[in-house]
């Protein structure tokens, strides 16, 4: 069966640059120092990029990235609470603009 | 849980075992990476180590276990083969005996062996590979952190995660409070302490088909976790990666993630954590004597390949030096990303 999403294509990743070599070059040199240990260590950034995997819910992005955390040393606590983390940023962007329509509610109501 | 020769599992015969790890991953052997790499073929550059397996039997069952150890396995040692091996510390120019097991306590003969080691060398490294358990699961054992420290011996424990659910996953239930119970036992005489002499390492293996952490990180989170949680103290962390064979290998091919692991350690193949692999300096002992490149190849029962010195009771180190390294694909898992060896990272 076709679908839009194939776990086998994720590790085609790294090819993109057949069809724009310079550009993907840049890409994955930025990409790979973005992730080094600097100011946030390695395992900090893995968590980040758990957590962005799911508020941008790129399949390919969170098998990758619960690999990643994993071999970073945390465990399943640790990884669900940074879904939680994006969970809630999620929720409240949704939530903060209530106040919108409640401004919007009041402007109009009598 | 038994282990799988219990069980008569198919991967309990060497044969099943050796079919699929002589299969090229991606059409890509071990050797052939060692080609590339200059270092084919793998020779010894010293025999520093000996590693000596003073048998099967455990008190635990873990599910990793690459020795298939447990309570139902009965090889041990006999004190004629510690003889054989008190020769070659005495007069091979051993830097370090590495004594494992199973649980190498549970050997009868073995604070006898270590004795001996101690006055045939008063200044051999003595490891022992405990899995921390074993000094509760009898009152003949309690006094075993007293023994260590008396001749002198580096601790090395097995402690999966510094959480309960994850240690217990593994190595069984209960095992993590029993762990914990066991470490204060050894900092309680002065083992892991700053300023003391008593060394106690611990080793982290991933707890499924994936790569260890970096060990510094995931050290500075251990001690963190360890000393606020529970008041441990230990020296340093030794992070492992497991290697495709016996009941790993078993899980790898009952989750269907035998492929893509393999892939993963082909993928992070290091050529400098392969120039650093630990057969390089070591000699592993079977229980019954027999000379193999590491402990894994000896639980694959792959001799080393020097024909006038395969046992303990005829070794040559100059045939020894002489000999080319056994191969195969588990191999990768010593060279992935950082390296792995019994002492932990290689490059």
């Amino acid at each position: 069966m076709k679908t839009y999403y194939n776990p086998e294509d994720l590790k085609k990743f790294g090819k993109i640059g057949e069809f724009q070599k310079s550009m993907a070059d840049k890409f994955f040199d930025y990409y790979g120092e973005v992730f080094q240990e600097g100011a946030l260590t390695a395992r900090e950034k893995s968590l980040i990029a758990l957590a962005v995997a799911h508020a941008i819910q790129c399949p390919y992005c969170i098998d990758a990235n619960t690999v990643d955390t994993m071999e970073k040393g945390c465990d399943e606590e640790q990884m669900m609470e940074a879904v939680h983390v994006a969970a809630a940023i999620r929720g409240g962007a949704s939530l903060v603009h209530s106040t919108q329509m409640m401004n919007k509610v009041k402007e109009i109501s009598r | 849980m038994k282990s799988l020769k219990a069980q008569q599992h198919p991967l309990s015969k060497i044969a099943n075992e050796l079919e699929i790890l002589n299969a090229p991953i991606k059409g890509i052997s071990f050797a052939s990476k060692l080609i590339e790499s200059n270092l084919f073929p793998l020779k010894p550059t010293e025999i520093d180590v000996l590693q000596i397996n003073m048998g099967k039997m455990c008190n635990q069952v873990c599910k990793h276990c690459h020795v298939d150890a447990g309570p139902d396995r009965k090889e041990i040692m006999s004190r004629e083969t510690m003889q054989y091996c008190l020769e070659v510390i005495k007069n091979g120019k051993i830097k370090s005996v590495d004594l494992t097991g199973g649980a190498p306590e549970m050997n009868p003969e073995f604070r006898w062996f270590i004795e001996e080691v101690r006055k045939v060398s008063s200044d051999v490294q003595i490891i022992v590979r405990c899995n921390l358990t074993i000094l509760l699961a009898n009152p003949k054992y309690y006094n075993l952190p007293e023994f260590y420290k008396k001749n002198k011996i580096e601790v090395v424990s097995s402690l999966p995660y510094f959480t309960a659910v994850k240690t217990d996953s593994q190595r069984g239930e209960g095992v993590f409070e029993k762990s914990i119970k066991a470490l204060k036992m050894l900092n309680n005489v002065g083992y892991g302490i700053e300023n003391s002499e008593l060394i106690l390492n611990l080793v982290y293996n991933p707890s499924g088909a994936f790569l260890p952490a970096s060990q510094e990180g995931l050290e500075l989170e251990f001690k963190k976790r360890l000393k606020t949680g529970y008041e441990i103290d230990f020296n340093s962390l030794f992070t492992i990666t497991n290697l495709p064979i016996s009941r790993f290998l078993a899980y790898l091919l009952r989750s269907d993630n035998y492929d893509n692991y393999m892939e993963k350690l082909l993928q992070a193949y290091n050529p400098v954590a392969a120039s650093n692999v630990m057969c390089r300096n070591t000699i592993s002992v079977g229980w019954d004597g027999y000379l193999y490149d590491c402990d894994f190849n000896q639980m694959l029962e792959l001799k080393v390949a020097a024909p006038s010195s395969q046992h303990i009771s005829e070794w040559n180190k100059q045939s020894l030096l002489e000999r080319e390294i056994v191969l195969k694909q588990h191999c990768f898992g010593c060279t992935a990303g950082a390296g792995s060896s019994c002492g932990g990272t290689t490059s």
